[in-house]
């Protein structure tokens, strides 16, 4: 868990490398990228395919580890633990959102939520009132006992939101959240993040779309495994996709508006 | 380190897939159903038969003990002509003079004669002669009349016993006792009827018609070298040992026999049956458990087969699983714990079928079998083999899933 007294970055990776044998080809998916991400911050990682964005947030997501570099989260040096060691790191630190919601066909959406606290190491007892806190959280409180198809394709990714938020983690990683939604519903989902984000959490949403990366304060660029710009949202859309930012406000503007109401 | 939460879930997780694949969880416990069914018929009816047969044998006396005469074994036939095997009536004489463990003796011999009862004849029945000693040892008394005496065998007399089925056979009064009946030509007096037993097993008594007469004088009707068996009680079923040892001593010395010479007859206790029947009835165990062994391997596989097609199915929920922090134990656990759930299921459906199948044993008629029932060892071993049958064939693929690349398992389609 987070210590907010800590001056520490969350994330500091430092030459991070990844090298994926694939037969007799070499690919070279992170060539030595330096990132570091401060607590509370959103930020959008964008990159064509092949830039190496995925195998960037599966590091920071703890599922891999680099070939070489260090990757310290809160602190821990997490690019040499082994497979257990990392399950806890992902159990405790991180809250994943797919882009296909990945949430369990035949369970409620409360079952669903409550998914990480079959595998902590402790604290699971009051799991149902954290599960049904961390659905109104996303305002889903009168959808508990509903299974994933009788739900909205909005409603499950927000169901999969609950149940990355449940434990508190360090950081919320999605990766393309709303490559499956409309786009009535990206901003809605969209908005939430953003509430989550002004309630403290810290959000690192992996993307290749424009219109999402509008939402974040901050927005990294690869391209061939290294980071190819890092800048604050304005700067980094500004000149080139001016009328997105237009519409980001407007939506920000509506949905906190909704948020207020 | 994993938390009473995970257990429950993986529980119940695992009865649900099987809940949700009811028809393919049974197609797949199948080999374990039958298996297990099987054996524990088997072992049903086993228990059945030995209940039965030791029944049996309790009713015929833990203490009775039986004689033959008897060629040793690889022993020239010149060298032990038959006439100086077969028992004679001084050796039973000698057994109840002498064997102090011995509480009552009899020799039995067979003749087969014309039975002439007013217009009834009845060629070639097996007319028996016995001691008084026979009521005894046999436990068999008279219901009318009376039983015989040693003076119906001293003085040759010409009486007889006859059953229930032999005065139908015959077409005699309800109560014959008094009457005379022509016995291969001679006439013999009906003193007594004897109680009829129930059929048994080895056909030493049958509830057809039996006729008794005192044994000298089915001796003067018998040929010069004639086969009769020698039966007797022992004082009590802990002394058959030394008592069987007694009579062997007696027997030995009257036939002459040298300490090294081999034995011309065969004592034999029913204590010793038992025994022998008891080895036979665990050897068929033992190869009831080795079907159940075979089964269990073939059900095994199956088992296998479904388990590696359920991970395939679910590689995105373990991918999901250990994105969410799921460490490898865990999910090897969980699908390990499915496998024996699925095992166990099936041993449970087995030795349902099984019990059914006993119970369907119990009332087949005439078979003997109404004791049939699956003894609790059997149940707890089908269920521990059930158990073990899910450990070992669910390793393979709870291994698989539990190393399943989280990456990997979510790009899978």
């Amino acid at each position: 868990m987070a210590d907010a007294s800590d001056n520490r970055p969350l994330i500091q990776a430092v030459g991070l490398t990844k090298i994926y044998r694939v037969g007799v080809e070499t690919i070279h998916a992170l060539r030595g990228l330096d990132l570091t991400i401060e607590r509370n911050e959103m930020v959008a990682i964008m990159g064509s395919s092949g830039s190496g964005k995925s195998t960037l947030m599966n590091m920071l997501g703890c599922l891999d580890r680099p070939t070489g570099g260090t990757y310290l989260l809160n602190g821990r040096d997490v690019s040499r633990m082994n497979a257990k060691e990392l399950a806890q790191v992902r159990n405790e630190e991180i809250g994943f959102v797919f882009q296909s919601f990945e949430l369990l066909p035949r369970q409620t959406a409360l079952e669903n939520v409550e998914l990480p606290l079959i595998y902590a190491s402790g604290g699971w007892r009051g799991r149902r009132q954290r599960a049904l806190a961390a659905l109104e959280r996303v305002g889903l409180a009168k959808r508990v006992d509903h299974r994933p198809n009788q739900l909205s394709g909005g409603q499950r990714q927000r169901v999969a939101i609950a149940r990355a938020i449940l434990n508190k983690p360090s950081i919320l990683l999605a990766d393309e959240p709303t490559g499956n939604l409309d786009s009535a519903t990206t901003a809605e989902i969209l908005a939430l993040f953003r509430q989550l984000h002004s309630e403290g959490q810290t959000v690192i949403i992996v993307t290749h779309e424009d219109e999402v990366a509008a939402h974040c304060q901050r927005v990294v660029r690869l391209r061939d495994g290294r980071v190819l710009s890092d800048l604050p949202v304005a700067k980094d859309i500004a000149g080139r996709h001016l009328p997105m930012i237009e519409a980001a406000a407007a939506s920000a503007a509506s949905s906190s508006g909704k948020a207020g109401a | 380190m994993l938390n009473p939460l995970f257990w429950l879930q993986a529980i119940s997780l695992a009865f649900s897939q099987i809940w949700a694949n009811k028809s393919r969880a049974f197609l797949t416990a199948l080999g374990i159903i039958v298996g297990v069914a099987s054996t524990t018929a088997v072992i049903a009816a086993l228990t059945g038969l030995k209940a039965r047969v030791l029944t049996e044998f309790e009713s015929v006396g833990a203490s009775k003990f039986f004689v033959f005469p008897n060629r040793p074994d690889n022993a020239p036939r010149n060298m032990y002509p038959w006439e100086k095997i077969l028992l004679k009536t001084a050796e039973a004489r000698a057994i109840h003079d002498e064997c102090t463990l011995v509480k009552a003796v009899t020799p039995i011999t067979e003749v087969g004669l014309t039975v002439q009862a007013g217009e009834k004849t009845i060629e070639g029945l097996t007319v028996s002669g016995i001691w008084p000693d026979w009521h005894e040892v046999e436990n068999r008394f008279v219901q009318e009349g009376r039983p015989f005496t040693q003076i119906d065998v001293d003085s040759e007399r010409q009486v007889c016993l006859i059953n229930a089925d032999g005065i139908k056979e015959l077409n005699l009064a309800a109560n014959p006792v008094g009457e005379a009946i022509l016995l291969g030509g001679r006439r013999f007096m009906i003193v007594g009827i004897v109680e009829t037993v129930q059929a048994r097993f080895f056909g030493m008594n049958t509830s057809s018609a039996e006729i008794f007469i005192p044994f000298s004088v089915a001796e003067k009707m018998q040929d010069r070298n004639f086969f009769m068996r020698i039966e007797g009680l022992f004082k009590s079923p802990e002394t058959a040992m030394e008592g069987e040892d007694e009579v062997r001593f007696v027997l030995r010395r009257m036939r002459g026999l040298g300490p090294g010479d081999p034995q011309t007859f065969q004592v034999a206790a029913i204590d010793k049956f038992i025994t022998q029947f008891k080895a036979l009835a665990a050897g068929i165990t033992a190869i009831a458990g080795g079907i159940v062994g075979i089964s269990l391997l073939v059900g095994g596989i199956g088992i296998m087969n479904i388990m590696l097609v359920s991970v395939s199915e679910r590689t995105r929920e373990i991918g999901l699983r250990k994105a969410v922090g799921a460490t490898p134990m865990a999910i090897l656990l969980q699908f390990l714990l499915e496998a024996v759930t699925l095992c166990l299921v099936g041993g449970f459906l087995g030795i349902a079928f099984g019990r059914l199948a006993a119970y369907g044993l119990t009332k087949i008629p005439g078979a003997q079998l109404d004791q049939a029932d699956i003894p609790f060892w059997a149940v707890l071993l089908s269920f521990a083999f059930s158990a073990a049958t899910g450990i070992v064939f669910g390793m393979f693929p709870a291994i698989k899933a539990s190393r399943l690349d989280p990456i990997e398992a979510l790009r899978h389609e």
